[in-house]
């Protein structure tokens, strides 16, 4: 047949030729160094470097405009005897691990929720991840406008409700102060728990706890023997990185209180920042930015072990 | 032109061995298949010829040129895999427009070519449909497509039926073998079904262990098997096998266990006679076992009982125990048996087959 | 699961649930209603008589167009949009090249660089600011936009990566073999035929990296001065506040109309979005 003589008869064509840089990207490893190199170049100066440097200043006594001298420990001296640090540094751990209990549980309970079919589902799901989704500073101010001492409508409805008689100081209170901040950062972070958590709920098969159920075991008991178990990898993942954003947390606490009312709700870093950028004492605001390294490096090793623990298995 | 040779290919992963001093001289327009269990390093030597896997040591050389260190874009070849590999977000013109479009072809050619393909194949009327739309058997004609419309010089195939359902296959089968005829393309083609490989090559590689085991038409393997493991691996039902102690007496040679004692064929008592006094394994194939009948030499014949009866319509198998060991006997459909019925069933001389009981090389 | 009395399903449902839902919600509604309520009904006492502080009866624009026409918001707008865009896009180009680097090409360092990426999505910007300042002003990037797009990146791009990782994994090898033997070069291949297919990663990374940059404060405070470079968190905290006085009326309108851009993309990539956040969870 005409065709298939046709075919055959072309049956070598001459590859098109090669430039020398498609040749030497066809070895896997030097095509790995050029896809990596906007990265790595990136990275290293801005994250490796400002490191390095902010180690180096935290051991000078720099200021704004001033460049420092060596002084070794001399910042985190003074840091440790610093009332107000240690203050900060005991917010800081309360603030986030309260918290993350409050997140967690709140964030569980309305993904336990959300595992169940209902109308507006997807809806619904969209809608609560917006206080996630939307700037933290903005939504902080809608905040702080409902905690305002003269305007709340927090207290209003409380009032109405006979549940107050005088107002609640949310902001200005020392010890009321806290509780607010934590509150504002719950709201904030039970979409993030929640959504993450339905997704590790929805790879667990229905069918796991029909059989406890058939078994004999209470919802509650289903819940501690099936469920949770199983979801401990993903709750582990979430809970690392909410720790660590929530022991670093900035933006909340500067723009609800600023640290006040007398350093009630004073962390890390508004610490740093009011040490470093404020009075412009840049050596100690380092030395504060700093300290927090070796907790968070603890617990995010606590957690990469866990995890990959629970992987091998 | 376009012969592959392979010598003493090796290929080392880590500490695993996968293929070992492999030696193969494809001719032009030739169908080789590799067939094996899986592990024996058949698909690890598709793809060093394609040069997807990096060559530990030896050469490999298509057409004359060496290819080692090629990229595979450069090495003028075309394969088609076990999942088709089709590219999910284009169509199937597309698909097969693809190599040629890497290849910096003007698109009237790539119309043409694709147009010529499609033709052979049987799907113009897919050009523009996704390959989600397609059934498994279609996709698997797009993935032929897309290799025969590059006029490649050798085709590579990593068991491009596997997936399909077994009628299926039997029609592929067909149809790829047509489409060798057809085009007169090199062709190696990899698969673990020892159907596929007897009724597809022109020549067939036996590997086991990242060794070849032996290389040979079809028939070849099938009458004069090189050891015990092609002998097992080709044909269906496979080969029975059974130790035998050979002993000399009244002037013959003797292949006897507890089931069975078997005068060794004049023919190839030569051969054989080396092993006398010790133990061998002997080698019958289903079909070259029947029921004896008055006529046959009772020296050739043994006692079995038989177990289990399958009806396969053209033949009937049975399975029978010969002493402490089983095997199993095609015979005609019209013979009658039943379980536990206690047949004499028969071995044509002219096909047994000895083998070595420590090498397990024939004998 | 809860099976049995309607009652049941109320208490233990459908409460719970609107509450969660009218909770993480009403912010945002005291926040619409702030922006239409007229300066005369905002500043009432809360224990006041009269006091209706859950709608208005006279809604007014004037706080939004007192912000438009008389702060820099729109400027900030536009800086943010600017800087978020490009911050994404770049993050995007080095997320792709570096997630199909690491998930599909094998070299020795491989397993080192992928863990190094991920640590340094963990740590914090308030560790690194007041190093990073001084970094930028020897680079002479301070008060541009440009400290920010390229700063931005060091946290956008570990994520970026590992939620593409997690694509490209899932695509078959054979692919990308089978395009090599077509006559496409690695690159091609990776640019023809993984990247078409990894489109709703990228999707979902792109739109959670823009979220993530709209959200950023303190590099965007530290970095930038001059009200006319702000983004707009910075604007709304910095320049709407005048002395110790809180226009609570703009305030509340550059908060929702800071927050309509990103719900607005949020909005068509919903499905994305969750699909960016559960997969960099579940890794």
């Amino acid at each position: 047949m005409a065709v298939s003589y046709a075919v055959t008869s072309q049956a070598y064509v001459g590859t098109p030729k090669r430039g020398p840089v498609t040749r030497l990207l066809e070895d896997e490893r030097w095509l790995a160094v050029v896809l990596l190199l906007p990265t790595v170049i990136l990275l290293g100066l801005f994250i490796a470097y400002p490191f390095v440097e902010g180690v180096i200043l935290s051991v000078t006594d720099a200021k704004v405009g001033v460049a420092g001298k060596f002084v070794g420990m001399a910042n985190f001296d003074k840091l440790w005897n610093d009332s107000i640090f240690r203050v900060a540094v005991r917010n800081t751990f309360v603030y986030t691990i309260v918290t993350t209990i409050f997140k967690l549980a709140l964030g569980l309970w309305l993904a336990m929720l959300l595992n169940r079919h209902f109308k507006g589902k997807a809806l619904t799901r969209a809608f609560i991840l917006l206080p996630f989704i939307i700037p933290t500073v903005l939504s902080t101010f809608a905040w702080k406008w409902m905690f305002d001492p003269t305007f709340s409508v927090i207290n209003w409805t409380l009032f109405r409700l006979s549940l107050i008689t005088g107002r609640i100081n949310w902001l200005g209170d020392p010890d009321l102060a806290m509780i607010s901040v934590i509150i504002v950062n719950v709201w904030r972070g039970v979409p993030f728990y929640a959504i993450s958590l339905l997704a590790g709920l929805q790879t667990i098969s229905p069918e796991l706890q029909e059989a406890a159920a058939i078994d004999g075991a209470r919802p509650w008991q289903r819940f501690w023997h099936v469920t949770w178990p199983l979801l401990l990898p993903v709750t582990m993942v979430v809970v690392l990185f909410s720790v660590i954003q929530t022991f670093a947390d900035f933006q909340l606490v500067y723009v609800l209180t600023g640290g006040g009312p007398a350093n009630a709700t004073q962390l890390f870093a508004t610490y740093a920042y009011q040490i470093g950028v404020g009075t412009g004492l840049l050596s100690e605001g380092a030395a504060i930015s700093l300290a927090m390294f070796p907790i968070l490096l603890v617990v995010v090793v606590i957690q990469l072990l866990y995890i990959r623990r629970v992987e091998t298995h | 032109m376009a012969p592959v040779v392979i010598r003493h290919l090796n290929k080392k992963f880590d500490e695993v061995h996968a293929v070992n001093d492999v030696n193969l001289e494809i001719r032009d327009k030739e169908f080789v298949v590799l067939v094996g269990p899986s592990g024996c390093g058949k698909t690890t030597t598709l793809r060093m010829v394609a040069g997807l896997e990096s060559v530990t040591s030896g050469d490999i050389l298509i057409g004359d040129k060496l290819v080692n260190d090629l990229a595979p874009m450069d090495r003028d070849i075309a394969m088609v895999f076990q999942n088709y590999a089709l590219y999910p977000h284009m169509s199937v013109y597309d698909n097969m427009a693809f190599g040629l479009k890497m290849r910096k072809f003007d698109r009237a050619e790539i119309a043409k070519r694709v147009q010529e393909a499609a033709g052979i194949l049987g799907i113009e009327p897919l050009l523009k449909r996704k390959p989600r739309q397609l059934s498994g058997g279609q996709r698997q004609r797009v993935a032929l497509g897309r290799a025969i419309v590059r006029h490649p010089q050798v085709f590579l195939f990593d068991e491009p039926l596997s997936n399909l359902d077994a009628k299926l296959r039997v029609q592929m089968r067909v149809e790829i073998k047509k489409l060798h005829v057809r085009l007169g393309t090199t062709a190696v083609y990899v698969t673990h079904d020892q159907v596929e490989a007897m009724t597809l090559g022109d020549r067939v590689v036996v590997m086991k262990d990242g060794f070849v085991q032996q290389v040979g038409e079809p028939l070849d393997l099938y009458n004069k098997p090189a050891n015990r493991f092609v002998a097992g691996f080709i044909g269906s039902p496979a080969m029975n096998f059974a130790t035998v102690n050979l002993s000399e007496a009244n002037g013959a040679l003797w292949a006897a266990n507890e089931g069975m004692r078997i005068k060794v064929p004049a023919e190839i008592a030569g051969r054989v006679g080396r092993y006398a006094g010790q133990s061998c394994v002997l080698g019958v194939r289903p079909e070259d076992l029947r029921l004896a009948s008055s006529a046959d030499a009772a020296d050739l014949n043994f006692d079995a009982v038989v177990e289990v009866v399958e009806q396969l319509g053209a033949e009937i198998l049975l399975d029978v125990t010969v002493g402490s060991g089983m095997m199993v006997a095609a015979v005609e459909p019209t013979v009658r048996a039943k379980v536990r019925d206690r047949l004499r069933l028969a071995l044509n001389p002219a096909r047994l087959h000895f083998f070595d009981a420590t090498t397990e090389a024939a004998i | 699961m809860i099976e049995g009395a309607k009652w049941k399903r109320w208490v233990f449902f459908y409460i719970p649930l609107s509450a969660f839902v009218f909770s993480l919600l009403f912010p945002f509604y005291w926040m619409a209603v702030t922006t239409v309520r007229p300066d005369s009904e905002l500043y009432r006492p809360w224990m006041a008589p009269n006091y209706t502080p859950f709608w208005t009866t006279h809604p007014t624009w004037e706080h939004v167009t007192s912000l438009l026409e008389e702060t820099l918001f729109s400027t900030w707008m536009w800086n943010t949009m600017f800087i978020a865009l490009i911050a994404t896009a770049i993050s995007l180009f080095c997320g792709l090249l570096a997630g199909y680097a690491l998930s599909r090409l094998k070299f020795r360092f491989a397993g080192m660089l992928g863990t190094g990426i991920f640590v340094t999505y963990l740590v914090p910007q308030t560790l690194l600011f007041i190093p990073l300042a001084d970094i930028i002003r020897n680079f002479h990037l301070g008060d541009t936009p440009w400290a920010l797009i390229l700063t931005y990146p060091t946290f956008l791009i570990p994520f970026c990566t590992w939620l593409l990782m997690g694509y490209f994994k899932a695509i078959p090898r054979e692919l990308e073999e089978c395009a090599r033997i077509d006559g496409a070069s690695r690159f091609k291949a990776m640019i023809y035929i993984i990247f078409p297919i990894a489109v709703p990663g990228i999707l979902s990374a792109g739109i959670f990296a823009f979220t993530l940059s709209w959200n950023e404060f303190i590099y965007a405070l530290v970095f930038l001065s001059s009200p006319d470079e702000k983004t707009v968190p910075v604007g709304v905290t910095s320049e709407l506040i005048r002395g110790d006085v809180f226009y609570w009326g703009e305030l509340m309108a550059g908060a929702l109309l800071g927050s309509i851009p990103v719900a607005f993309v949020y909005s068509f990539f919903v499905e994305h979005y969750v699909a960016g956040l559960t997969g960099s969870v579940k890794g």
